[in-house]
């Protein structure tokens, strides 16, 4: 056999060089992207953003001073007054008279819950649809994206209203509405991704040596063209919360009103909006705010994903 | 698929027993009458292969010559049954030990590549999947093919990467293709075409995306390997030095037909079609005189006429004339035994 220089080196030489690696893993697509991730200004913004709204999300009974949505301050509350800041009360009273600050925390864990569940359906829905139909072919993807552009000439919050206010006022209906509104365009976005892939060298190699066609797809062609998915995915993430904020302005979000929502608190507020601006600005900003961090994250995710903007 | 892969008690894969006799013989591969047309819908039929009969036997290196475009890989992709299924015709017989391959069922098919039929493609760049480490392609075609179990596919990938000259081989394995220089990759994707030692390989251009010294290297490897398991091989290349240090047998196509076939010998002492002759002739070779210039064929092969009407070289031929405008020329035997050779004024018999 040829080259076979490792065992021949000579111990003197091994020494001075020292141990070459042998635990040295190889980085993925993955790791690399990371590594692009971390040099980029915009990714770690994005990213600071992400993680404290993660962070307030998961401690919220840790950081908020009350417990949530207890009106029990409605006497402090009158028609044309809302108690602004003061030693117990940071940011103030809500118009029910609870405290603005807790609300603003709990609000976060509920965007955050309904937004990964929701994404996270929309995606697993797009994933299954996108790689039957770019997996298979055929008849199959040519269903699969009829039905796709059926539900794309719907615009999605339309879409997502409709599908909320078919399954009624229960707390799944939001996230099970928004999902399937992101179902199509994860399914679009995975099929083209599959068509560009199947194309490739090592998809035809793959074949040539056998494989069947379920491991070639579920194993060659799917990892490489999730990348655009995982992609959208963030930046659906923010959408989601911005669309949760605009179901529940409609009334359609969860059933109970008690339970602290950055939408919900904006409808409450509305008719206050000339006395007490602060009590819709806060949660605008806080909605704002959130998917700046996400779609931030997103592009830049995007930007160090993509093959072609390598250095 | 009822095979049966043995265990030895040291633990050792034994050679695969249920394979049939090999009769040294008898052609492992028969290629007759092959025809690959391209039509897309509303378009003008292209006909990349015409035709082209050749055969392949036990452990023999056979070498298919040709420019880009004379339908060499299209004739590998067509036997191996990956050409698309829409918009080509394919026709003709393929016969591996006997059975049809282009009349196989899918599955049959699917079975059979890989494990009897493996193929190394020319840039091993994109023919290795980029976001899998190496070792788990090397592993998938063995779990595909053989009843191993993950250990066992992990050590006989191990063995297989440093047979084919890559070194560390266990580091390697969890290493991704692009952390492996190009010669490296070739070499892994000649271990995964030879993981489940087929009887035949086929490989397309595998030296073209290399450097020259690399080249060399790979083309050693493979002559190695193939001798060591006894694999036949077909060897397609535009490269007359490969031919020359690899193949037995040689096939010269051009535009879509073999136009001159022999023996790897005679076809380097003897070539007789103008074609051949040309090719060697344009090889600069190291004894002419310094600030000779090269003596490339005349034209392109797009300057070509369709076989049915006359001989597609006679454009770029010196010696065409009218005589050569006949329809469908045959390869005839001419010369030593096995020698044929399809021009209606073939060189005539000189020592070179």
């Amino acid at each position: 056999m040829t080259a076979e220089p490792l065992s021949a080196r000579p111990q003197a030489l091994t020494d001075l060089m020292g141990d070459v690696g042998l635990d040295e893993r190889g980085t993925s697509l993955w790791q690399g992207a990371f590594q692009r991730l971390r040099r980029n200004p915009s990714a770690i913004i994005g990213a600071l953003i992400v993680l404290a709204f993660v962070l307030v999300a998961v401690f919220a009974p840790l950081i908020a001073p009350y417990e949530p949505a207890k009106s029990q301050w409605i006497d402090q509350v009158t028609p044309s007054t809302v108690p602004g800041h003061s030693a117990e009360h940071l940011l103030g009273l809500d118009p029910l008279g609870s405290d603005l600050f807790t609300q603003l925390v709990y609000g976060a864990r509920q965007s955050l819950i309904i937004g990964i569940v929701s994404t996270a359906f929309g995606l697993a829905g797009g994933v299954i649809l996108g790689t039957l139909a770019g997996g298979l072919g055929g008849w199959v993807d040519t269903l699969v994206m009829r039905l796709v552009d059926i539900l794309l000439s719907i615009p999605s919050l339309l879409l997502a209203v409709s599908i909320a206010a078919m399954l009624g006022q229960r707390p799944s209906a939001i996230m099970i509405a928004i999902g399937a509104a992101q179902v199509p365009i994860f399914a679009r976005l995975l099929r083209g991704s599959m068509l560009a892939q199947r194309n490739q060298d090592y998809v035809l190699a793959s074949f040539s040596l056998g494989l069947r066609r379920r491991t070639i797809v579920m194993s060659h062609v799917l990892p490489n063209s999730l990348g655009p998915v995982i992609v959208q995915a963030t930046l659906t993430l923010a959408t989601a919360i911005i669309e949760v904020a605009a179901l529940s302005y409609l009334g359609l979000g969860a059933p109970d009103p008690a339970v602290a929502e950055w939408g919900r608190m904006l409808v409450k507020a509305q008719d206050r909006l000339q006395s007490d601006p602060h009590l819709t600005l806060l949660p605008g900003i806080c909605i704002a705010v959130t998917a700046l961090g996400f779609t931030l994250l997103g592009e830049s995710l995007r930007e160090a994903l993509d093959p072609k903007s390598r250095r | 698929m009822s095979e049966t892969v043995t265990l030895e008690p040291g633990g050792r894969r034994g050679r695969r027993a249920t394979r049939e006799p090999v009769d040294r013989h008898q052609a492992l591969l028969e290629v007759k009458n092959l025809n690959v047309t391209f039509q897309r819908r509303g378009g003008r039929a292209t006909r990349a292969v015409d035709g082209v009969s050749f055969s392949v036997k036990p452990g023999e290196v056979v070498g298919i010559v040709g420019e880009s475009g004379s339908g060499k890989s299209v004739t590998s992709l067509a036997v191996m049954g990956l050409l698309p299924s829409r918009g080509v015709q394919v026709s003709g017989e393929a016969l591996y030990r006997g059975r049809n391959l282009l009349t196989m069922g899918n599955q049959e098919l699917s079975s059979l590549r890989g494990r009897d039929l493996a193929m190394v493609f020319q840039d091993p760049m994109s023919s290795l999947n980029p976001v899998i480490p190496v070792g788990l392609q090397v592993t998938e075609v063995l779990r595909r093919h053989e009843d191993l179990t993950r250990q066992q596919a992990r050590d006989e990938a191990e063995d297989l990467l440093r047979r084919c000259g890559i070194p560390d081989p266990r580091r390697r394995l969890g290493e991704y293709p692009h952390q492996l220089s190009g010669g490296m990759r070739q070499r892994a994707l000649i271990a995964i075409a030879l993981a489940c030692k087929p009887a035949l390989l086929i490989c397309d251009e595998p030296t073209t995306a290399l450097d020259v010294t690399i080249q060399a290297q790979v083309l050693e490897l493979l002559k190695e390997l193939v001798s060591e398991l006894g694999t036949a091989m077909v060897m397609i290349t535009h490269d007359l030095g490969v031919v020359a240090g690899l193949c037995d047998f040689v096939n010269v196509m051009y535009a879509g037909r073999v136009v001159e076939s022999a023996d790897r010998r005679e076809l380097f002492a003897h070539p007789r079609h103008r074609y051949t002759h040309g090719l060697l002739n344009s090889i600069p070779r190291l004894d002419s005189p310094r600030g000779e210039a090269l003596r490339p064929i005349p034209g392109t092969p797009r300057d070509t006429i369709a076989w049915s009407k006359a001989c597609a070289f006679a454009p770029r031929c010196q010696f065409a004339d009218d005589d050569c405008v006949v329809d469908d020329l045959e390869l005839a035997p001419l010369g030593a035994a096995g020698h044929r050779v399809r021009c209606v004024h073939p060189a005539p018999e000189e020592d070179k």
